[in-house]
């Protein structure tokens, strides 16, 4: 755990504390605390230009800059992973704008900004997760129309995703969704839980923690509150399944995590390693051991500064 | 071992700004351009970077555009992520156009108007050709062009005042005495009123707005436009501050205004008559200004009963789809890692390469 030092005469110096003038984190808390009130329900709100590009975690940063307070301990990850570089600078950001001492251990978090990733490690109550969401509407694929996708929402009327799920049955023999797996939230609204992989799902459903989703380009804030039923989507004759390798971690030999691949040469050759670098780290400080323990991506360069 | 490589960290993003700010100096042995000379000289990209970054301030959107290396939508972006943390004390007063001090005002309509056609400063009748007298350091400035032997008309008419007499122009009316709609405070929202639709178009990207007006008028959603008037010019701002209770000019604002005529066939309520498309954008950008009169008045073809079967007239894609922060930041963001998912579709697509080679090998799997 590092905490900022004192702001020098930087440009981020000049503006409110977190970025966002207050009126604009109160319109955001609105929009989060109705949200809240209604779990999967996607409620727009008035987002606002960010320093970061849209698609880069805006929805994200706006969230967290509406609910962080100089005591919380914040951490980021991106695909999993700390060291990811856009990871880094939105983590850089918030250590600057709001003064915040930022961390890697997921249980030393308060608030943890994500894209992609549900960390392996369960949450606690107290913890708020704030996920980056490129597209919040689950149907889009299927229905271009944002008045269409409303009326959709409004009706409970999901008939067009069982269709296309079982398109994919009869297309490929299984549910070919793999990522931003759609999931019914309290049996009544459909949800996308943003890119993350379908084995993360089953982390959402009852969970401790506060779950929050921000889109900042498409303008929309949904939460999952703590102990809601998030159940992913399936037939009774072809249930949900997650992700499953032949492989363990290269470096700390877990079997149970989602792995990333890395290629090593031309020649096919590769290793797998856990996608959540935190939970990868702590596990071989343990004393847990994988095939390939004491590659290089177990000690990566070390940083001047850091 | 060749294609590890360590992740990337702060310090590898603090050397490519620092590698970037080398590269946007350029050759230092030449003179460093200022912010005033961009301003002056380069006043056109500083007009759209106003338009599309909601913000007239021209020193500030000359520090874009020379802090973006001349990439105009990455300075619009900087203008953007500027203006969006200035605080609001209030909204003017309408301006009004008819009292712009006009530098270009001219009408493809009529061969002459009130007011009469100014051709003003404009690219228009130039030949393209290569000026190498430019590229020549220390050549004198220009000679002042003549001043006109009468005084230009103020105010002056705008187009609707043409046919004030008859009903042939549809009136603009107000919706209502409401605050305009505020896209940037407020989420798009459909079906769009005039007042959003507007300014998503006047905050819209130039080449976007142009390739759809463009689609218009060669049939995709045609609305067989005629520019009733352009003006070019600079008109003042009023507001009114509370404690006054009447309006004051706190300053004034170069403006293009495109008043764009369409035919309308009418119903049997409404006798037949011409439809408006209009435009406006920040400094001189007659270009923008055109095209976004043509896309409003097709996005008009439910109020005058056309059948919409083109992009251009399709409210939600053209307004989902015209701000060049928003579409870059998203198109570009292809860049950040996407390795959870693709692993994801990587082992999916496996499996189903395996599934299919059983499936039309079942004798060889059995021998195995």
């Amino acid at each position: 755990m590092s905490t900022a030092a004192t702001r020098p005469n930087e440009a981020e110096r000049y503006y409110n504390y977190a970025y966002l003038d207050e009126q604009t984190k109160r319109m955001i808390r609105r929009a989060i605390l109705k949200a809240l009130a209604i779990p999967g329900y996607q409620a727009p709100f008035g987002s606002r230009e960010m320093p970061v590009p849209y698609g880069w975690g805006t929805g994200g940063i706006q969230l967290t800059a509406a609910i962080i307070g100089p005591d919380d301990v914040y951490k980021c990850i991106d695909q999993g992973a700390d060291d990811t570089t856009n990871a880094v600078s939105i983590r850089k950001f918030f250590a600057r704008v709001a003064d915040v001492a930022t961390t890697e251990d997921t249980a030393e978090a308060t608030i943890i900004q994500t894209r992609h990733r549900i960390p392996e490690q369960p949450l606690k109550a107290g913890q708020v997760l704030v996920f980056q969401v490129p597209q919040p509407e689950p149907l889009r694929g299927l229905e271009a129309r944002e008045t269409e996708t409303r009326a959709m929402h409004a009706y409970e009327e999901y008939g067009l995703q069982y269709v296309s799920l079982y398109e994919n049955i009869s297309a490929f023999g299984r549910i070919a969704a793999t990522a931003g797996y759609p999931v019914m939230v309290e049996e009544r609204y459909l949800m996308s839980p943003s890119p993350i992989p379908k084995f993360d799902n089953p982390k959402m459903d009852d969970n401790e923690a506060i779950l929050l989703f921000g889109a900042g380009r498409e303008k929309r804030i949904y939460a999952i509150p703590p102990h809601t039923r998030v159940r992913s989507l399936d037939f009774e004759d072809y249930p949900f399944e997650v992700q499953t390798w032949e492989e363990n971690c290269a470096l700390c030999g877990a079997e149970d995590s989602y792995l990333d691949e890395v290629v090593l040469d031309d020649a096919g050759n590769r290793m797998f390693v856990c996608s959540d670098s935190h939970h990868c780290g702590q596990r071989r400080a343990e004393g847990h051991v994988g095939p390939m323990a004491g590659h290089q991506l177990a000690n990566p360069v070390a940083e001047d500064g850091q | 071992m060749a294609y590890v490589s360590v992740k990337g960290g702060e310090k590898a993003i603090e050397n490519a700004h620092q590698w970037l700010a080398e590269e946007r100096r350029g050759d230092p042995t030449v003179e460093e351009v200022a912010v005033a000379q961009i301003r002056e000289q380069l006043s056109l990209a500083v007009d759209r970077v106003m338009a599309e970054g909601s913000c007239y301030d021209r020193d500030l959107a000359a520090l874009a555009v020379k802090q973006a290396g001349g990439d105009l939508p990455e300075a619009i972006f900087l203008v953007r992520a500027y203006r969006t943390t200035l605080p609001r004390f209030g909204g003017s007063e309408p301006v009004d156009t008819e009292r712009m001090n006009v530098r270009r005002r001219i009408s493809a309509a009529f061969k002459d108007i009130p007011g009469g056609q100014v051709l003003g400063p404009t690219f228009d009748y130039t030949h393209r050709l290569l000026d190498f007298r430019l590229a020549a350091d220390g050549a004198a400035p220009p000679e002042p062009a003549p001043l006109a032997n009468e005084p230009q008309a103020w105010p002056m008419p705008t187009i609707g005042s043409v046919f004030a007499h008859e009903d042939l122009l549809e009136h603009d009316v107000r919706s209502g005495d409401d605050a305009p709609f505020d896209l940037t405070r407020e989420p798009m929202s459909f079906p769009a009123g005039r007042d959003q639709r507007l300014q998503a178009l006047a905050r819209g990207d130039e080449g976007f707005l142009l390739s759809l007006a463009y689609s218009s008028q060669r049939g995709w959603g045609s609305t067989h436009p005629l520019c009733g008037e352009i003006r070019l010019g600079e008109v003042a701002v009023e507001f009114i501050p509370e404690e006054l209770g009447f309006p004051i000019e706190i300053g004034e604002v170069t403006l293009t205004e495109c008043q764009m005529l369409s035919g309308f066939a009418g119903s049997a309520q409404k006798a037949p008559q011409f439809t408006r498309g209009y435009g406006l954008a920040f400094g001189h950008s007659e270009r923008k200004a055109m095209s976004m009169a043509i896309v409003d008045r097709a996005l008009r073809r439910g109020e005058v009963g056309e059948d919409v079967d083109a992009p251009v007239q399709d409210e939600e894609f053209v307004l989902y789809h015209s701000d060049n922060v928003e579409a870059s930041g998203f198109v570009q963001h292809l860049k950040l890692p996407h390795y959870v998912d693709f692993q994801a579709d990587l082992q999916l697509v496996r499996r189903l390469r395996r599934e299919h080679f059983e499936r039309l090998n079942p004798s060889k799997e059995a021998a195995e």
